[in-house]
C-alpha cells in the first residue's frame, strides 16, 4: 500500500517507473487473428444449433446437441472475448464459482415444476400425467 | 496520492499461480484481484449479479414450462418467416444470433485496437458493434410486433396453447432487449470518448475524477459479451428447445 511508495520517493505527477506503468496500462494484448477465428467458430457452432432445428432433431439428442453447442459458445465467449482465460485464478474463481449455486435452483425448479404438473394432471385432468414424463426430468419436458 | 504506488508495486514482486496463487492474492494485505483494473472488477462483480437475475427468469421459464398441462407452443413455427413463398423455421432468430456474435467479434476486436491506441480503428468497430446492436433491437421490436398484432400474443394467453408462452417470453427477450439497448447508448458514448482522444489525454469521465484510459473498452466490452452470452442461453433453452 501507500508505505511501498516511502522506499522510493517520487514527486508527485511523475511518471512511476516504465515497467509498472507497462504492466498496469497495456492491459490485455493477444493477436488479432485469435478474435477472428473465435469469431468464426462460433459462428459454426451458431449454425450448427440452428441446423438442429432445421432438421427437427428430437429427442435427448436435440438436448444434448442444444446443450452442447450452448455450453461451447458460452465457455469461448468467457475464456477468449472476456479473456478470463489470461486473468489470474483470484478473478476467476471469484466470477465463476457462484453461479454453480444456481444448479440447486434449477434442482428445486425442476422437483417442484414436476409435482405441480403431476397435481395439475390429477385434480384438474388437464391433460393425462403422461407415463412418457418421467418424475427427475433436469429440464424443460416438451408437450406437443 | 496512493496511485503511482500502487502501480509501481504491481509488477516487481512475483507472483505463484495456481491454488497457491489464489492464497496468495486475497491474503495480500492489498488488492486482490491482481492486474484487473477497479472498474473491470467491479463490471465483473456486476455482471455475477446480472448472471443471477437471468438465471431466475430463465428457470422459472423452465418451471412454468414444465408444470403446464396445456401443450407449449413450438417456437420453431412460432418464429418461422414466410421468405419468398417459404416458410423458414426460425430464420429471424437466427440472423439475430448472427449479428449479435458479429458485434460481439467487432466489440473484441475494438478492446484489441484500443489498447494499441488505435483511436480512429477503435472508434469505428465500437461504432460498428453499436450499430449490429440497434438492428438486432430492431429486429427484435419486429419480433414482438408480429407476435402481438399477427399472432395474438399476450403476456396472459395465446391462440397456440399455454398461457406462459407470453409471460416468459416478453420477460425474458424483454429484460435482454433493455441491456441490448442500454449498451448500444454505452457504447455511442465511449466511442465519442474515443474518437474525440479523451482517452489518449487521460481526461477524467462524465461524474469521476478518474483519469480517463483504454481500459473503459474493455469494462464496455465485458458488459457487451455478457449480453451476447445471455443471447446463448436465451437461444438454447427458450427458441430451440
Amino acid at each position: 500500500m501507500a508505505h511501498a511508495e516511502g522506499h522510493q520517493p517520487q514527486p508527485v505527477g511523475q511518471q512511476p517507473s516504465p515497467t509498472g506503468q507497462r504492466a498496469h496500462v497495456e492491459g490485455q494484448q493477444h493477436p488479432i487473428g485469435i478474435y477472428l477465428k473465435i469469431w468464426g467458430l462460433l459462428f459454426v457452432l451458431s449454425t450448427a444449433s440452428y441446423l438442429v432445428d432445421y432438421f427437427h432433431i428430437q429427442g435427448y439428442l436435440r438436448w444434448f446437441l442444444i446443450l452442447t453447442f450452448m455450453l461451447m459458445k458460452a465457455g469461448l465467449i468467457v475464456a477468449i472475448f472476456m479473456h478470463m482465460l489470461w486473468e489470474r485464478l483470484a478473478i476467476v474463481y471469484a466470477i465463476l464459482v457462484p453461479p454453480l449455486l444456481l444448479l440447486v435452483l434449477l434442482g428445486i425448479g425442476a422437483l417442484e415444476a414436476d409435482y405441480t404438473f403431476l397435481t395439475r394432471g390429477e385434480f384438474f385432468g388437464g391433460g393425462s400425467a403422461a407415463p412418457t414424463h418421467g418424475p427427475a426430468h433436469p429440464g424443460p419436458v416438451q408437450h406437443r | 496520492m496512493a496511485q503511482p504506488a500502487l502501480t509501481g508495486t504491481g509488477g516487481v514482486l512475483p507472483r505463484p499461480e495456481g491454488l497457491e496463487g489464489i492464497v496468495a492474492d486475497w491474503s495480500s494485505d492489498q488488492r486482490a484481484f491482481k492486474n484487473v483494473p477497479w472498474g473491470k472488477a467491479m463490471m465483473w462483480i456486476f455482471l455475477l449479479s446480472d448472471t443471477f437475475i437471468f438465471s431466475s427468469f430463465l428457470i422459472s421459464y423452465m418451471t412454468v414450462r414444465v408444470s403446464t398441462t396445456v401443450p407449449w407452443p413450438n417456437p420453431s413455427e412460432v418464429f418461422a418467416l414466410t421468405i419468398g413463398g417459404h416458410k423458414i423455421p426460425l430464420i429471424l432468430i437466427a440472423i439475430m444470433t448472427f449479428i449479435l456474435i458479429s458485434s460481439s467479434g467487432t466489440m473484441a476486436m475494438a478492446v484489441n485496437f484500443g489498447y494499441r491506441k488505435n483511436r480512429v480503428k477503435t472508434f469505428w468497430l465500437l461504432l460498428a458493434t453499436a450499430a449490429l446492436g440497434a438492428t438486432f433491437v430492431g429486429m427484435q421490436a419486429f419480433e414482438w410486433t408480429k407476435l402481438i398484432m399477427d399472432e395474438g400474443v399476450r403476456p396472459w394467453g395465446n391462440p397456440m396453447g399455454a398461457a406462459q408462452f407470453g409471460s416468459s417470453f416478453f420477460m425474458i427477450t424483454g429484460f435482454h432487449g433493455t441491456h441490448v439497448s442500454i449498451g448500444v447508448i454505452f457504447l455511442i458514448i465511449v466511442a465519442t470518448k474515443v474518437i474525440r482522444g479523451d482517452l489518449d489525454r487521460q481526461r477524467p469521465g462524465f461524474m469521476t475524477g478518474r483519469k480517463g484510459t483504454y481500459e473503459i473498452v474493455e469494462t464496455m466490452g465485458l458488459y457487451w459479451h455478457f449480453v451476447d452470452l445471455v443471447w446463448v442461453f436465451i437461444f438454447a433453452v427458450f427458441y430451440l428447445w
